[in-house]
């Protein structure tokens, strides 16, 4: 199997058992994934939570992969619905940790060390909702384009237009808000 | 779209590289849950969450969790007593209606937020979704503002849950739908990388001459990656290092080469000087400057300005800046050259039917009535101007389509592969497409970059007047009339001279060597009087700055003995209007010295290095970059250089911050 076979053709190999084209598949997009995670959660660690948890359901899931959208897609779609998931598990828990606002709480007693990107990344993720959280690490963080974005989030492209727009808005009057400060 | 979302990108660019232990922890698992899914395959569902708790009722449990948080978040200062009742009526999952569900949510009076909270905000929203044009609002969206506002969930909120708790095969359908690929396995075609992968392909490695002799790339003409650096720049950020493209920072810039005589279309210029950031190596710049036509003889020109008039081009430094650019190239034109103007998203269809260039009052006034708004109505944007542009052309014209945007694509063609085939095929029927960008955060750089290669055009991303007039006023000429079409360079070292060898930039343009003498396959145009650089690291044998360790096995492979030349250039082009390509072959001598015009370049290549990553420079820095683009900057006389060496400063300080 070669490393450059479509993520397709490996998908599909593996399906139906082939154990090199899945260790391939996974090999190839852990990072990606990661990388979506920890846009979507804002922790190392808990980006490391999610992708594990990603790729141990992926054999499972795999077989209801049907080679109907990229793969690419509906990976990034699993690992959405993943990180729904945890952000669910947390919320039943009574922490009111969805990710990146969990962030913000702590912020209230305790100065941040962190770098200022950091900093600011963080402070602007905490001020968007779920949705628009998941919108951004998308279409920004994974430059997908808005109708990529709608089919990973079951949305109309029309939808995340909107969002986007949202979004903008919500950055602006926080900018105008440090500016006024 | 806005130097917010524009942050937002870069920050969220930078995400951190996974763990090494983590991933080899998820891939074992992985592997493990692999072996035992083949023993005893589970009942799964393709897009839902946890395999364990399979289901039905999933779709329930998803909203109720979801109400919860919701109402968690809307009073998360005490605990919200939530009590819910739900009744299901046996669906299942994979046939007949759609699972009928009565639920009811009764909030606790004295947390729930105020009804008419929730109801103003959904006035808002439908109000907002009115104002940009869209036919409905979310469904989902309309969920969120009833569950907060406490009401029962209604009808509408239950169809954006069954959706999204379709059975398998309604999914399937949907994508199907929506993206036209095909469900049959047998003819799932494996897709071409995308146009991102490219964007941020790896930087070119050092490659060991003796077994691989033959580097082979096509020229880039684009220089939307320097405007896009210096956007970011100006806006106190460092670019994400993907942007940077090295080749189109440094071909950003004119460059004073010697220019061809007589018939040639094209003359290299090669170069050999000390490499800067490391005394064990040498560059080796060929730089490649276009032959200028005369003028007068330019053939008649037809433009059709396809612009993107979507609700996001509503900034300052999009639609306005836009508008300005196109009045400023009109002083660049004749008379009797033609233009058009198409748009497309918003307010679509023909704005200005095919004007001679000298009745400047009508055309002007048909840009200053472009207004930006709406949402994106898929019109045949994209089929309309080319049809513009060939009802235009006459003989020995040329017609070219200028697609100006802040990132929307959304010309007619919903595939981006369909609208590259689309443009390819256009460009064998003599109209071709160069892209302009607008405005940052939606700029879809790749796609850009794409659509031009696939167009014979160049990308250009036009963030101020100052570059407006670079691109669209100085560099009209060449930007419009190619002059050598397919240009491919191909440099093969000579083993005896060069052990080792890198391409700087570049990494998109690669092609394989066999692709070199195949004229199907497409390359970058030079566009006249446009000059081309491109930038070798070399290694002699023997040197103490080579990376690679000689092999045990082969050492005692004959070394011819070196005859002074380095290696050798080839360069192949298409002659535009022919279909055959021409060689033109040059040794590459240890000889010429470095002009001020390769040092200049040279600085560019390293400035692109140190933003991207500077892998290979050592302790070469900013200031040394900065002090060699001072040296070299010439005569300079539209500040182009200096603009660059500022830019440099900023990304000093900027990347000296913590």
């Amino acid at each position: 199997m070669l490393m450059d076979t479509p993520d397709e053709t490996l998908a599909l190999a593996a399906r139906s058992g082939d154990r090199a084209a899945f260790g391939i598949l996974i090999g190839r997009h852990y990072d990606r994934v990661f990388r979506l995670a920890w846009r979507l959660s804002g922790a190392r660690a808990d980006a490391e939570d999610l992708a594990q948890d990603v790729c141990a359901a992926l054999p499972a899931k795999l077989a209801g992969w049907r080679g109907e959208a990229r793969f690419s897609t509906w990976l990034y779609r699993v690992v959405m619905n993943a990180a729904h998931d945890q952000r669910r598990r947390a919320a039943v828990r009574s922490k009111a940790s969805d990710g990146w606002g969990d962030w913000e709480i702590a912020r209230q007693d305790e100065i941040s060390v962190e770098a200022e990107r950091m900093d600011w990344l963080k402070s602007a993720m905490a001020r968007l909702s779920p949705e628009l959280r998941d919108t951004a690490a998308l279409v920004l963080g994974e430059e997908l384009t808005q109708a990529e974005a709608g089919l990973v989030l079951g949305l109309s492209e029309g939808t995340i237009a909107w969002r986007m727009s949202e979004m903008k808005k919500r950055l602006k009057a926080m900018a105008a808000e440090e500016a006024g400060r | 779209m806005s130097d917010e979302l524009d942050a937002l990108k870069s920050a969220l660019k930078a995400a951190p590289a996974p763990e090494a232990e983590a991933k080899a922890r998820a891939l074992a698992l992985a592997m493990k849950n692999f072996d035992t899914a083949q023993g005893s395959p589970l009942a799964l569902r393709p897009m839902e969450d946890r395999p364990k708790e399979a289901g039905f009722l999933w779709g329930v449990k998803e909203m109720m969790s979801s109400i919860a948080k919701r109402r968690w978040l809307a009073a998360s200062t005490s605990a919200a007593a939530l009590a819910v009742g739900v009744a299901v009526f046996a669906p299942h999952a994979d046939k007949g209606p759609l699972p009928k569900m009565v639920v009811v949510a009764e909030p606790e009076a004295a947390e729930a937020p105020k009804p008419d909270r929730g109801r103003a905000e959904q006035d808002r929203l439908v109000a907002t979704d009115k104002a940009a044009g869209q036919q409905e609002p979310a469904g989902e969206a309309v969920m969120a503002q009833e569950a907060e506002a406490g009401i029962t969930l209604d009808d509408t909120a239950m169809a954006g849950l069954t959706t999204r708790a379709a059975p398998p095969m309604t999914a399937a359908a949907v994508l199907d739908g929506t993206m036209n690929l095909s469900d049959d396995l047998e003819h799932a075609q494996p897709l071409p990388p995308s146009t991102e992968a490219f964007a941020n392909a790896e930087v070119n490695p050092v490659k060991i001459t003796a077994e691989e002799p033959v580097s082979t790339f096509s020229i880039d003409v684009d220089t939307a990656s320097y405007a896009v650096v210096r956007s970011s720049l100006n806006a106190g950020q460092l670019p994400p290092p993907e942007a940077v493209r090295i080749e189109e920072m440094v071909n950003y810039f004119p460059y004073a080469y010697p220019a061809p005589d007589g018939t040639q279309a094209f003359r290299p210029t090669i170069s050999v000087m000390p490499t800067p950031w490391n005394a064990g190596t040498r560059l080796v710049h060929i730089g490649i400057q276009g032959a200028m036509p005369a003028i007068a003889d330019r053939p008649g020109l037809n433009l059709v300005f396809l612009i993107d008039t979507s609700g996001s081009m509503d900034e300052p430094n999009k639609l306005p800046l836009l508008k300005q650019s196109f009045a400023m190239m009109l002083e660049g034109l004749r008379a009797t050259d033609q233009v058009a103007i198409v748009t497309y998203a918003g307010s679509a269809g023909t704005v200005l039917p095919p004007t001679n260039a000298g009745n400047r009052a009508e055309i002007l006034s048909a840009l200053d009535r472009l207004s930006a708004g709406g949402s994106t109505a898929g019109a045949e944007g994209i089929a309309l101007a080319y049809d513009v542009a060939e009802g235009m052309t006459a003989q020995g014209e040329v017609s070219r389509v200028i697609l100006a945007t802040d990132g929307d694509f959304n010309v007619g063609m919903a595939d981006p592969e369909a609208l590259k085939v689309f443009i390819a095929d256009r460009r064998e029927s003599g109209t071709y497409l160069s892209v302009l960008g607008f405005g940052r955060g939606n700029l879809d750089d790749a796609t850009m970059q794409a659509l031009a290669q696939n167009g014979n055009g160049t990308a250009s991303y036009i963030d101020t007047l100052n570059e407006a007039r670079k691109v669209l006023v100085d560099q009209l000429v060449g930007a419009l009339y190619p002059i050598a079409n397919n240009v491919k360079i191909q440099v093969e070292w000579n083993p005896a001279e060069v052990a080792e060898y890198r391409l700087i930039g570049y990494e998109t343009r690669a092609l394989a060597r066999e692709d070199f003498n195949n004229d199907k396959v497409d390359a970058g145009d030079i566009g006249a009087g446009t000059a081309v650089t491109a930038i070798y690291e070399i290694t002699a044998p023997g040197s103490a700055a080579l990376l690679n360790d000689p092999l045990r096995y082969q050492s005692g492979a004959a070394q011819t003995a070196g005859n002074g030349e380095l290696g050798f250039l080839r360069i192949r082009q298409v002659v535009p209007g022919q279909s055959e390509s021409v060689l033109q072959e040059t040794a590459i001598g240890e000889g010429a010295a470095a002009t001020p015009e390769a040092q200049f370049a040279v600085a560019i290549a390293g400035f692109g290095q140190l933003l991207s990553g500077a892998k290979y420079t050592g302790d070469w820095g900013w200031d040394q970059a900065i002090e060699m683009a001072l040296a070299a900057r010439g005569t300079d006389d539209f500040g182009y250089r200096i603009e660059a060496v500022n830019l440099m400063r900023m990304a000093q300080s900027l990347s000296a911050q913590p």
